[in-house]
């Protein structure tokens, strides 16, 4: 039977990705001596699973890579091994290595053994020293006596095997029928049972065994010779159950006639014990009930081989990996718990049953029964709702995705830079799109390792300033207003707002003179060719700024902010949107024409009162609410389109905020606010400034979506607009 | 009627893959995730055969195995532990517990027919 495993195969990489991130974890929590026993465990679990698992999907390269770190992890499990520093370090290399392992093998592609290699030579010198046990496992030392018996196998013919179970032998769950059926199918077998154990009735416990049995094994011409092996394997699972001798029955003569041999005669028959000794075994293996009675015949029964191969213990392996050099673009998946599986089919279930009264309602459809079309088609929304956030619900996961990298990069570039920092996280459960998710990995990397490189000092600098010398980053992440936020803080040495202003004068961002609210100073890192390091490290600072960093997070539809207390910390907070397939959307009219405001942007609309309106200049007005003036935006200009209505008062002002300041946005009117499905307009036009992407309405209609951060900047284009707030 | 075996493993492509193997040779195949899952159901019916990993969370297999071997439907049962350890040690320890015998791991599905064919007959 050939069966492809390949189907298991992608399981098996997915479930070794989460084994990888055990043995990660646990590493770390070993290394800074925060592991208990469990800990130890699950990483030896997670080492042996991936081991076990590539074995048998024939990733042989993953499997013996695997085996070096298993025994090492072993020894330290036991505690036969201390947990060195060193060692950790090579076993978390390991655990990379093992990475690109699993992604070529993902890829179908031959793995880069240079690396593997090297760091197969560091595992291999660390289990070499090190050890308080000179044997490091007793993985080599199986059977080898094997070709001793074989010499003269030429002349052999038989075997002669003794056998005497120990009375438990069946509480083991063995067989002894089992066994004599294996052996008779390698040759032609006699058997031989000795009852003289066995006790008088009343002292019979059923349950264990009491007879011996004597078996000559001849050689087949057909079958072939029997190796010793062979009869060894299938009384493998019994050593230590019983007393068990094979011998090799040798003649000078080879023919396959009669055996007779020096040793104690093979076929004695029903003879040497009590008369009733083959009914006495019948007996036996029937109270045994163990086994079927008529197989009990064997027992002492000259069994003629089956025609049945020798038992198959050279099968060739069929997970041949043959063309691999194509490398396949292998679809992501997504683990869904149940529960959530489940509640999308109760909705399905329930649209399903909508559907259908609509449907008959159509049939024969009269005015009469206009409440009922209405109260369905407000049931049909409602299940579409639904069905949509529960199927939303399925592509977010819980944000540890993403943060659980981070331990492992703290570890590694604290250990590099010398400084000693502690990763706290919380809120690692707040779940957020996948899409989004796999978007904001680098961008938080990059801060962290800024927190690492430029905010969290050195021990010697902390205690100096009274710290303790074991800095904190701390990342957190929750829901709030449809938005997740994402912060990631230390406590070290804050932003240096002179050096930063400085910088900013020098490269002739800021005028001297210029008066710059602190705010706003320290937001100068997010602009473009701004690093403040005075040397480049290998840590940060490689040219990639926090402006690559601000845009990628805008490009999400998102927004990053700095806030910082000298002496005390920095805090970097990313919004983003849950979501970057639906957006909750105001949708406006401008003209003839709809556009869609994402809700979250909205902070307040009302009917404009034209005597607010101040204009600056000809190009830029500004709009005074309570004791604050926004600039104000005439869409309809700013699109090109004829207004309804150049009457001021028949308008209505959406005040949104664009990048941290309020913008009010003039429209014709607001129409109704629902759920948009984004559509790219990158992917099916090209990327235009000002709008994210467009949808299309329930009419048919294509509305663009206003981006307001892309509408700030073209604000910014067409006219150097200034916060005018009054003091 | 079908023999059933009760295969536990804590990895999902193992049990995919000894579940799949196992029911495309005719046999019924209930699985559990760890021990204390495989001992739950085994309170609750007999097999004809039960195929256990050896370390897994929650429950390991030779616990597993003493625990099963404690219960009268299974005090006969062929018990094979599913071991990558090679070493006697293990081994022994499994067969103290009452195992019956063992498959090393990595097998393919063809060894695994082959030695639950040996067992079941």
């Amino acid at each position: 039977m050939s069966i492809d495993l390949s189907q298991f195969k992608q399981t098996f990489l997915e479930e070794s990705d989460e084994g990888l991130d055990v043995l990660e974890s646990g590493l770390l929590a070993l290394d800074s001596g925060t592991a208990d026993d469990e800990v130890i465990h699950a990483v030896f679990r997670a080492a042996h699973s991936i081991k076990g698992g590539a074995g048998t999907f024939g990733l042989n390269e993953i499997a013996s890579f695997t085996h070096v770190m298993e025994t090492l992890l072993d020894e330290m499990r036991d505690g036969r091994r201390e947990i060195t520093r060193d060692a950790m370090n090579v076993l978390l290399s390991s655990v990379d290595v093992l990475r690109e392992l699993m992604d070529s093998a993902r890829d179908e592609v031959e793995p880069e053994m240079e690396r593997v290699n090297e760091v197969q030579a560091q595992l291999d010198a660390v289990l070499a020293g090190g050890s308080s046990d000179a044997v490091t496992s007793g993985e080599q030392g199986v059977e080898q006596e094997t070709s001793a018996d074989n010499v003269s196998a030429a002349k052999q013919i038989a075997w002669l095997i003794k056998f005497r179970p120990h009375e438990h032998l069946l509480r083991t769950g063995n067989d002894t029928v089992r066994m004599f059926r294996e052996l008779s199918t390698l040759g032609d077998m006699e058997n031989t049972v000795s009852c003289s154990e066995l006790p008088e009735l009343p002292h019979l416990d059923p349950e264990l065994s009491y007879l011996s049995w004597e078996i000559t094994l001849k050689n087949n011409a057909e079958l072939g010779d029997i190796e010793k092996e062979t009869i060894e394997e299938i009384f493998e699972w019994v050593d230590g159950d019983c007393d068990l001798t094979i011998e090799p029955v040798i003649m000078d003569d080879v023919s396959t006639e009669e055996v007779s041999t020096e040793d104690p005669p093979p076929a004695r028959g029903a003879g040497s014990g009590s008369p009733g000794d083959v009914l006495q075994s019948h007996i036996e293996v029937l109270l045994a009930g163990s086994a079927e009675v008529d197989k009990s015949d064997i027992v002492s029964e000259t069994v003629e081989s089956a025609v049945t191969a020798p038992i198959a213990d050279k099968v060739v392996p069929i997970t041949a990996r043959t063309a691999k050099k194509k490398k396949k673009n292998v679809e992501g998946s997504i683990r869904v718990g149940t529960s959530k599986v489940d509640s999308l089919i109760d909705m399905v279930g329930e649209l399903v049953i909508t559907q259908s009264m609509l449907s008959q309602l159509g049939d024969n459809f009269s005015m009469a029964k206009l409440e009922t079309l209405r109260s369905g088609l407000a049931q049909l929304e409602r299940n579409t709702r639904e069905l949509q956030e529960s199927v939303m619900r399925i592509r977010m996961l819980p944000i540890s995705f993403s943060f659980q990298r981070f331990p492992r990069l703290v570890h590694d570039l604290s250990q590099k830079m010398s400084k000693k920092i502690e990763l706290k996280m919380s809120g690692e459960q707040t779940e957020l799109d996948k899409a989004v998710m796999e978007k904001i990995g680098d961008p938080m990397v990059h801060l962290v390792r800024n927190s690492l490189d430029h905010g969290i000092e050195s021990p010697e600098i902390r205690l100096a300033a009274g710290k303790d010398e074991t800095g904190i980053i701390h990342l957190n992440a929750y829901h709030q207003g449809g938005m997740i936020m994402i912060e990631i803080s230390d406590d070290g040495a804050g932003l240096p707002r002179d050096k930063l202003l400085q910088k900013a004068i020098e490269k002739g961002l800021v005028a001297p003179g210029e008066n710059l609210s602190d705010e706003n100073i320290y937001d100068l890192i997010f602009h473009p060719g701004f690093s403040t390091a005075d040397q480049v490290t290998d840590v940060s600072g490689r040219g990639v700024g926090m402006d690559v960093v601000r845009k990628n997070i805008k490009e999400l539809g998102g927004s990053v902010e700095v806030s910082t207390e000298p002496g005390q910390g920095t805090t970097f907070t990313i919004r983003l949107p849950l979501t970057l397939a639906i957006l909750d959307g105001q949708l406006v009219q401008v003209g003839q024409e709809t556009y869609i405001i994402p809700l979250v942007s909205i902070i307040e609309s009302f009917e404009i009162e034209p005597e607010k309106v101040n204009s600056i200049d000809s190009a830029n007005e500004v709009y005074k609410i309570r004791d604050e003036y926004i600039p104000m935006v005439r869409l309809y200009d700013m699109f090109d389109i004829k207004p309804v209505t150049m009457n001021l008062q028949d308008c209505l002002l959406v005040v949104v905020e664009a990048d941290g300041r309020k913008v009010g946005l003039l429209v014709d009117d607001l129409l109704s606010q629902q759920q948009v499905v984004i559509k790219s307009l990158e992917t099916n036009y090209k990327r235009i400034e000002g709008f994210s992407g467009a949808t299309i309405l329930g009419d048919g209609t294509i509305a663009l979506i206003l981006d307001m951060s892309g509408l700030s900047n073209l604000l910014k284009q067409s006219a150097s607009v200034k916060n005018y707030a009054s003091a | 009627m079908a023999k059933t075996i009760l295969a536990v493993d804590d990895s999902t492509s193992m049990r995919q893959m000894v579940t799949f193997t196992l029911k495309g040779a005719g046999y019924d195949v209930i699985d559990a995730a760890d021990g204390q899952q495989a001992l739950d159901i085994a309170k609750t019916r007999s097999f004809d055969l039960v195929l256990s990993d050896v370390n897994m969370p929650v429950m390991d297999g030779i616990t597993l195995i003493r625990n099963l071997r404690a219960l009268p439907d299974f005090k006969f049962t062929p018990i094979l532990m599913l071991t990558t350890e090679a070493g006697i040690e293990k081994k022994k320890e499994g067969k103290a517990a009452g195992a019956t015998g063992w498959i090393v791991k990595p097998f393919n599905p063809d060894q695994l027919l082959n030695t639950v064919k040996r067992v079941l007959g």
